[in-house]
């Protein structure tokens, strides 16, 4: 089958690689129809990520038709699903308290010693997503094999098209629990700090559950414009300084709850996030957390703050004071995306949430590195690329 | 030395964390008239009572389906069995187990016979996990490392460090127990990748 498969820094490529095939009694391989790049997917391409090896196929976000099933999995050929990022048994303890993304069993045994090391615990098995999350092949190809395939897919209506159900797989999700985690009251003003997919989609969920007002931060005006459309107010970080915007758009207060939806590779020249960038290339290693760093200065006394941006080392000059001082809550984590699916897919269904606003550009598999170049070079325009593995090259639409 | 074991005791954590790991087993191997012994301990909790996770381990045969290194186990009596273990370099060890202790659904010890390649001995214990939790499995490892250092350091960069294999191989079984099978992300016939 044809894949798009990551070969080192802003290097990936279409390879001819083995089908997928049964290994064990609950999966399921699934013949993908469309499948998106995420922007946790730049992390990779820019080989923030440790653990890639060549070869490995990338995508976490995907939906298809079931081709084959195990004697375990409760799906059926034929059957179209949307298949959450993260890989679930649905069986351990943290699976029975819907805390999916902390699965105990998805991610193999010889792959969890370094999320070991690193987290002190190795969290759920992703697709696509390096070996310290499994190793797992991703779904930008033809084909993708599925474990517990009787957890994680939910089946899809024939009305609804792939479109409208893609990002159920991720940052629809994401972007929700981005908003939960907020736990948003009357009255609440609630930051958001990167209009990408997941922040767009967080500023969706936050006012579907009841923020006053949301303001959104980003300095791509494109992206700014749709967090407007969306009734979001905006501020554009290369105008306006964040800080004092936000506390003078508050009253003096700041905000209620405060979104990360940046997470590790933050833009930006402020001196921070320069020296940051400084360690990260010359592999000194730490995280570039200049959004956190605001988000805790600039969130209200005893506010929230939920961070749905990525991170994956060791921050520093981290306010821990701001954060202990001010009595902030922190709730983070990826994104328990099988909680969510049958809610989401309820509102979508009743066209309560709409998310094909988002996609920019389609595109055949067979272009997949050009839709990578793209969404990395041209962030303004480029806000979601679909793939799609039955277009022809040549086919593409926007 | 004793010294040290005694005060770390005196904590309520097993042996196995203790800061003097040489002091731990330097009397591992005094205990049972060895030279040197190696000692390696990890707990899991699983989420199946403690009887069924006892039951599964007690017949020695289903070990190797999660233990990655185990060749083969064949079953001689109620207490004997025969077990084949690969090494590095693609050669395998054997030897003959006993079963010293056992406690259904609490607890299993066993200890190599005279004639094994390399002295050994096992200790798995099933506790209750608090409510709604299921078991708590700890498992302890002491064995007698073949060439000393060195020999360590060889079986490390094969990755059968019994260490890291035990560890490996308690993640499989909570996998196996929990979920019916064990995760992989590799295809049965795949080429090994670097």
């Amino acid at each position: 089958m044809r894949a798009l498969t990551w070969h080192g820094k802003h290097d990936v490529r279409m390879d001819t690689v083995p089908d997928p095939k049964i290994v064990n009694p609950r999966d399921a391989i699934i013949r993908i129809t469309s499948t998106a790049i995420c922007g946790s997917d730049l992390h990779l391409y820019d080989s923030y990520i440790p653990t890639m090896h060549k070869g490995d196929i990338l995508g976490h976000e995907f939906m298809g038709e079931v081709v084959e099933t195990g004697p375990g999995s409760t799906l059926r050929k034929g059957q179209r699903v949307v298949v959450p990022f993260v890989i679930a048994c649905g069986q351990c303890f943290h699976c029975g308290k819907q805390q999916f993304s902390a699965c105990d069993n998805s991610n193999p045994a010889e792959k969890a010693d370094m999320s070991e090391i690193a987290y002190g615990y190795s969290a759920s098995g992703l697709f696509g997503y390096s070996h310290m999350t499994g190793g797992y092949a991703g779904g930008q190809a033809e084909y993708v094999r599925v474990p517990y395939s009787d957890v994680g897919p939910i089946v899809i209506p024939d009305g609804l098209e792939d479109d409208k159900v893609l990002f159920l797989s991720d940052i629809l999700p994401t972007g929700w629990m981005a908003a939960e985690n907020c736990d948003i009251e009357p009255g609440d003003t609630v930051a958001v700090w990167g209009c990408g997919p997941v922040g767009l989609f967080a500023i969706q969920s936050a006012l579907l559950m009841g923020a006053h007002r949301v303001i959104a931060i980003d300095h791509y005006p494109r992206r700014l414009e749709l967090a407007k459309s969306m009734g979001a107010e905006i501020i554009n970080y290369h105008d306006v300084k964040v800080r004092e915007a936000l506390m003078e758009m508050t009253g003096g207060i700041g905000p209620d709850a405060c979104i990360d939806a940046v997470g590790m590779e933050s833009h930006g020249f402020s001196v921070d996030n320069v020296i940051d960038a400084v360690k990260a290339t010359t592999k000194l290693g730490t995280d570039r957390p200049h959004v956190l760093r605001e988000v805790l200065l600039a969130c209200r006394k005893g506010g929230r703050v939920s961070i749905p941006g990525v991170y994956g080392g060791v921050g520093d000059k981290i306010p821990i004071g701001a954060l202990m001082q001010k009595g902030l809550q922190v709730k983070t984590g990826q994104t328990h995306v099988q909680k969510y699916l049958r809610p989401l897919l309820d509102m979508i269904a009743e066209d309560e949430i709409d998310t094909t606003f988002l996609i920019s550009h389609r595109l055949p598999l067979e272009q997949a590195p050009e839709g990578y170049k793209m969404f990395k070079e041209e962030q303004n325009e480029v806000t979601k690329v679909v793939l799609k593995p039955d277009w022809s090259p040549g086919a593409a639409s926007n | 030395m004793q010294d040290h074991v005694d005060r770390a005791l005196e904590s309520d954590a097993p042996l196995t964390t203790a800061v003097h790991q040489r002091d731990v087993a330097h009397e591992a191997a005094e205990a049972r008239g060895w030279d040197e012994a190696a000692v390696s301990g990890r707990t899991v909790t699983i989420n199946r009572p403690r009887e069924e996770l006892y039951a599964f381990w007690r017949d020695f045969r289903n070990l190797p389906r999660f233990m990655e290194n185990i060749e083969a186990v064949t079953v001689s009596d109620d207490r004997r069995s025969h077990w084949v273990v690969k090494a590095p370099g693609g050669a395998t060890v054997e030897w003959d187990a006993i079963i010293t202790q056992d406690e259904p659904g609490r607890l299993l010890a066993w200890e190599s016979d005279e004639n094994a390649d390399i002295k050994n001995s096992g200790l798995i214990e099933f506790r209750d996990a608090p409510p709604g939790r299921g078991s708590e499995v700890s498992a302890t490892l002491v064995y007698d490392p073949p060439g000393g250092d060195i020999g360590k350091l060889i079986a490390k960069l094969f990755q059968r460090e019994p260490k890291v294999q035990s560890r490996h191989d308690l993640r499989r079984f909570k996998q196996l127990m929990e979920t019916g099978e064990i995760s992989t992300s590799e295809a049965p016939d795949a080429a090994p990748r670097a």
